[in-house]
């Protein structure tokens, strides 16, 4: 059976790249030491020595929209075409082209149809920088094949925090039971507090510093019991209006397994939201 | 109260960059073109199969009309939708950086929780 290499949690912040990329005398002052915690955080999953990523995500409306919009899809395909015309005009994010790893999609729908969940699926997907910001941090080479699943954080009515959590639990457990001999990451981003389009945008640190600290606290140490006691979906708004993309790390911790430490922590207080890295090795630290 | 039909018209003029800057120099024309014309389309189906029921409250067209995101806000457009489009056709006009996304902020900042509701 493949082996579940490494679980990654992460932000996904689509001015990294821009942030990255510019010549030293126009880079941000927060840039280097940006740079610096993003390469460190690339080298935990270098070292898992992954062949396939499992890309957990959510599209910002740019294919799914409201006239059919699924909770949870499963990208079927054999290639995808990846960032659009708005991420490139606001964030000035190239296009990108990934493989897919049809095996593990078809797998994954068919046994997770088979164990009560009802995921869509999309034989032609263009995916967005929730997948793809994650493949500029950490696989910048872009050299492994893909299934991406998308969630929706996004457009209410949402499944509930506790069904992030299961399809977590269910993911992981496929992954394992897939019948191959390849070694799969599966790295999830989504969000600590945040507020987008609304008044407390853009400050100069993400709106609401107390929720961040208990959220790098429950996914630290696997704590699916107080975070699953206290996050609701009404809970979620409190903390700023875009902070449901948490329910994305509540998935990974789903897939981290219930009181599952993290292996590797690390976060960046920067303007608008904090930047927030985890990893797993379910099977033990690489050498 | 037609939130989604709002939504609909920032997703559509978004992903369309002539569409941001026919928006951006004449809203009023662009969103009587809008409703006359693409309302009732549905985005993956031919035009010969469109909706027939869809059309603006009179306080939605008059938000999109004035470019009155504060508005838009308040009646639950997604914030994320009105957000993006608007960097798109104004972000050009401050010198600042962030200059525009800070006083998107501060035009809303008589906002608290809860805020209005988002679903559709």
């Amino acid at each position: 059976m493949a082996e579940l290499a490494a679980v990654i949690a992460s932000t996904h912040h689509p001015f990294y790249y821009k942030a990255s990329t510019a010549p030293p005398d126009q880079a941000p002052p927060f840039a280097a030491e940006w740079v610096r915690k993003v390469e460190s955080f690339r080298e935990t999953l270098t070292r898992a020595e992954p062949d396939v990523l499992v890309m957990v995500g959510s599209d910002h409306f740019h294919q799914l929209w409201l006239d059919n919009m699924p909770q949870f899809l499963v990208g079927n395909a054999e290639e995808y075409d990846a960032n659009w015309y708005n991420e490139e005009r606001e964030f000035g994010l190239p296009r990108m082209h990934m493989r897919g790893q049809r095996d593990l999609s078809t797998h994954i729908l068919r046994n997770g149809l088979d164990a009560d969940f009802d995921l869509a699926f999309s034989n032609e997907l263009r995916i967005d920088h929730s997948v793809t910001c994650p493949i500029i941090t950490l696989r910048p080479q872009n050299d492994l094949p893909i299934v991406p699943v998308y969630t929706n954080i996004f457009a209410p009515p949402l499944p509930q925090p506790k069904r992030f959590v299961q399809l977590g639990r269910v993911i992981r457990q496929l992954v394992e039971s897939w019948p191959s001999d390849q070694r799969v990451a599966v790295i999830g981003t989504g969000h600590l507090s945040l507020e987008l389009g609304g008044p407390r945008q853009f400050g100069p640190h993400g709106p609401d510093p107390e929720f961040d600290a208990k959220a790098v606290d429950w996914i630290s140490n696997g704590d699916l019991e107080g975070c699953l006691s206290e996050v609701t979906l009404d809970s979620l708004h409190a903390p700023g209006n875009a902070t449901h993309g948490f329910m994305d790390f509540m998935l990974m911790m789903g897939v981290a397994g219930e009181n599952a430490k993290a292996d590797y922590v690390d976060t960046y207080d920067l303007f608008h939201t904090m930047e927030a890295y985890f990893t797993w090795y379910p099977n033990g630290a690489p050498a | 109260m037609s939130k989604y039909l709002v939504n609909k018209f920032l997703f559509t003029v978004d992903r369309d960059p002539a569409l941001v800057e026919r928006y951006r120099d004449d809203p009023r024309g662009t969103v009587e073109w809008w409703e006359a014309e693409r309302a009732n389309v549905i985005l993956n189906c031919t035009t010969t199969e469109s909706s027939t029921w869809l059309r603006f409250d009179d306080d939605e067209r008059d938000a999109l009309m004035t470019h009155d995101y504060p508005a838009l806000f308040a009646m639950g457009a997604h914030p994320f939708l009105t957000l993006t489009l608007f960097i798109a056709m104004f972000e050009r006009d401050y010198d600042e950086p962030l200059g525009f996304q800070l006083e998107y902020a501060r035009k809303l900042a008589q906002f608290s929780l809860p805020y209005a509701d988002i679903t559709t």
